[in-house]
């Protein structure tokens, strides 16, 4: 019974702060919305038993990667709002499809069937420890998606450099160049 | 305590060529970084190293690698080698590219060869987790490739709208994995259609949305409607040549993870998916035909035909079977030559500081460079499907297939807007032969882009006349495995 009422307060504190972080105006609000949903996320993973997860969540991702945020909010200094002009004209008839997409959705639950059970139950975890069953099941079965994320890694660090660098040097085009200042300021995008 | 398998060292020998790749990509950021004067020998490199996987991946053996996440089949073959072909297309006509176009990153090739690697991972991939980590492997690079020119407003607009367009779309298809995780308790492709069948899930509504969220998320990266519309937009502001590429490469990795998921994740469903895809293949030749028929830019029409043409391939995939892959698949590699073919005369129109982009800047191109002009005929008549040209035999197939597979109507609107699809690739053509040049141009083609047209043209022309050959590799591939 507690668990659930616990699982319920953290879905609807993610729902809840999800939405908040991406219709609040000021950035800094968004980052700390976005705080609130890492920590509820945690407590997700509570329930599930994966108290590594937990704290791996709360150290890595409201700790380090949340800061960093706020570092890059703080260099780029957003004086004005991003514009895209919307796919779907009409905002209204978005909400409609979203809605509509989740009734949808949670129409289909009563159907939902679990699978088969994988050979990892929460006793053997238990037995073997956390952080040793994930390591062993990391470095063994899941080697080549642990290799390829640290691949994704590495793109994204070079795609960054390639997009956070300013134009060096393309005078050969000579079209509508005009010179930057070389100070240093950097530019940090996404 | 549970033992797991343990890994050992052979198990590499079966992605030697994703590893050779990963090698030269890295090696590519230090010979830019230390040996910057000799910088022309960065495409060479590349090239090289994508031919040698090339042969890699030709004369693989058919394997099981990593516990059933990384399958070496005819499957995987004939899509790395759409990837690979693309890649060294892209390769070779960099150089010349970028000296128009001015701006020079070193990144750009290692960019491009990570990019190829994921590619070759979600060609190859057994399990879903591969396959999302090889989409994310591919999207990323391609997401700076696009904003890589920061001059140019639109391109940083487009790769904004890129990324966010392709994180959106991920969200979707990881939905639809988690679901179907739950639901058979496995992520393995092969695993979760044999779980359908013995837990008899294949009337369950869950099961259903699951299949609904996978195919939004895989349209999104195919670019079918109606989750189109970021297409144009990116297309557009992207660099020609980074267009080009995204227009084959990603989209030929895309179809391989749709028909790797929809043939061998989820065949029971074909009842399902099949109506939703060829009502979907319509919707997206109507809406990439007809509003291809109002552009003013080259590039932009281009980039609407790209769309139409993602809703051909889809015929394919309607039977669910081999036979059907097939023609997509054959569809793809004639696709890649004509198309890079076209957007590589494109690239040859631009000149320092202006684009020429617009449908003006073909005009009269017959009277000063007619063998270019001709060449852009014979793309333009191939993408169209007029015979000899490959297109018209890819187009057959694909008809031929969704005829089989019991689809008569989305045939007959296939044909139909094709024959819309002519009124504006031929009107190039008779920009390019009936129209007086409002200022006249002198276009250089260097050596690397004469290649680069001498294997469109090849493929293009050589697919029409010798079809029998392209088709029956790709059958005995597929059946091979």
């Amino acid at each position: 019974m507690f668990s659930q009422l616990f699982f319920g307060y953290c879905a609807l504190m993610i729902i809840v702060s999800g939405l908040l972080a991406i219709s609040l105006r000021n950035p800094v609000h968004c980052v700390l919305m976005v705080l609130v949903l890492f920590f509820h996320m945690a407590g997700l993973y509570l329930t599930l038993n994966a108290e590594f997860l937990v704290a791996v969540q709360i150290i890595v991702y409201a700790g380090a990667i949340l800061v960093l945020y706020l570092f890059v909010l703080f260099l780029v200094n957003l004086r004005e709002e991003l514009h895209l002009t919307a796919f779907v004209p009409n905002a209204w008839l978005g909400r409609i499809i979203a809605v509509g997409l989740a009734v949808g959705l949670i129409a289909t639950i009563p159907a939902f069937t679990l699978g088969e059970k994988g050979v990892w139950t929460v006793k053997a975890i238990a037995e073997a420890t956390h952080t040793k069953a994930l390591g062993q099941e990391m470095y063994t079965d899941c080697l080549l998606p642990f290799e390829i994320a640290g691949l994704i890694l590495l793109v994204a660090l070079i795609g960054g450099l390639v997009l956070a660098r300013r134009d060096e040097g393309g005078g050969e085009c000579g079209a509508s160049d005009d010179p930057e200042p070389h100070g240093d300021h950097k530019e940090v995008c996404r | 305590m549970i033992q797991t398998a343990v890994a050992t060292w052979t198990v590499l020998g079966h992605i030697l060529p994703e590893l050779l790749l990963i090698g030269i990509g890295v090696l590519l950021i230090g010979c830019d970084l230390f040996i910057p004067r000799q910088r022309q020998v960065l495409p060479w490199l590349m090239v090289i190293g994508c031919i040698t996987a090339l042969i890699m991946v030709l004369g693989a053996r058919p394997v099981t690698a990593f516990g059933g996440m990384f399958l070496v089949d005819g499957y995987a073959m004939v899509f790395k080698t759409i990837c690979l072909g693309a890649v060294i297309l892209t390769a070779l006509s960099s150089e010349p590219f970028w000296q128009v176009f001015g701006a020079r990153q070193g990144e750009y090739y290692s960019l491009l060869l990570f990019s190829l690697v994921g590619m070759l991972l979600m060609a190859s991939a057994g399990d879903l987790m591969v396959l999302y980590l090889g989409l994310e492997l591919m999207a990323l690079p391609v997401y700076a490739l696009v904003g890589m020119h920061k001059r140019d407003q639109r391109t940083s607009e487009a790769a904004v709208k890129y990324f966010l367009m392709g994180a959106f779309a991920s969200a979707l298809l990881l939905f639809g994995m988690s679901f179907l995780y739950g639901l058979t308790g496995t992520t393995e492709i092969g695993r979760i259609a044999e779980l359908i069948v013995s837990m008899q899930l294949d009337a369950n509504p869950a099961l259903l949305a699951a299949l609904g969220l996978l195919l939004a998320g895989l349209c999104f990266k195919v670019a079918v409607a109606p989750f189109h519309f970021w297409t144009p937009d990116v297309y557009e502001g992207a660099p020609t040549l980074v267009t080009a590429f995204m227009s084959v490469g990603p989209k030929a990795a895309g179809f391989a993870i749709f028909g790797r998921v929809l043939l061998y994740g989820l065949p029971q469903l074909q009842n399902h998916w099949g109506p939703i895809l060829a009502v979907l293949a319509l919707l997206t030749m109507a809406v990439g035909n007809i509003t291809a028929l109002c552009q003013h830019s080259l590039k932009r029409m281009l980039a609407y035909s790209s769309i139409a043409h993602a809703g051909y391939a889809l015929l394919g995939l309607l039977a669910g079977t081999d036979e059907g892959m097939a023609a997509t698949v054959a569809y793809l590699v004639i696709y890649l030559f004509m198309n890079f073919g076209a957007f590589a005369v494109l690239m040859l129109l631009a000149a320092p500081g202006q684009s020429r982009e617009a449908l003006d800047a073909c005009k009269g191109l017959a009277s000063r460079h007619p063998a270019i002009a001709a060449l852009m005929l014979v793309f333009l008549f191939s993408l169209t499907g007029i015979p000899p040209t490959g297109g018209f035999i890819g187009k057959f197939y694909l008809l031929r297939a969704a005829f089989i597979a019991g689809y008569p109507l989305t045939v007959v609107g296939a044909v139909l807007f094709s024959a819309i699809s002519a009124f504006f690739y031929l009107r190039v053509v008779r920009l390019m032969y009936m129209s007086d040049a409002d200022d006249p141009v002198t276009l250089t083609c260097s050596p690397a882009m004469g290649a680069v047209l001498c294997v469109c043209l090849a493929g293009t022309l050589g697919l029409g006349l010798f079809p029998g050959f392209l088709l029956n590799w790709i059958v005995a591939a597929l059946a091979g495995n």
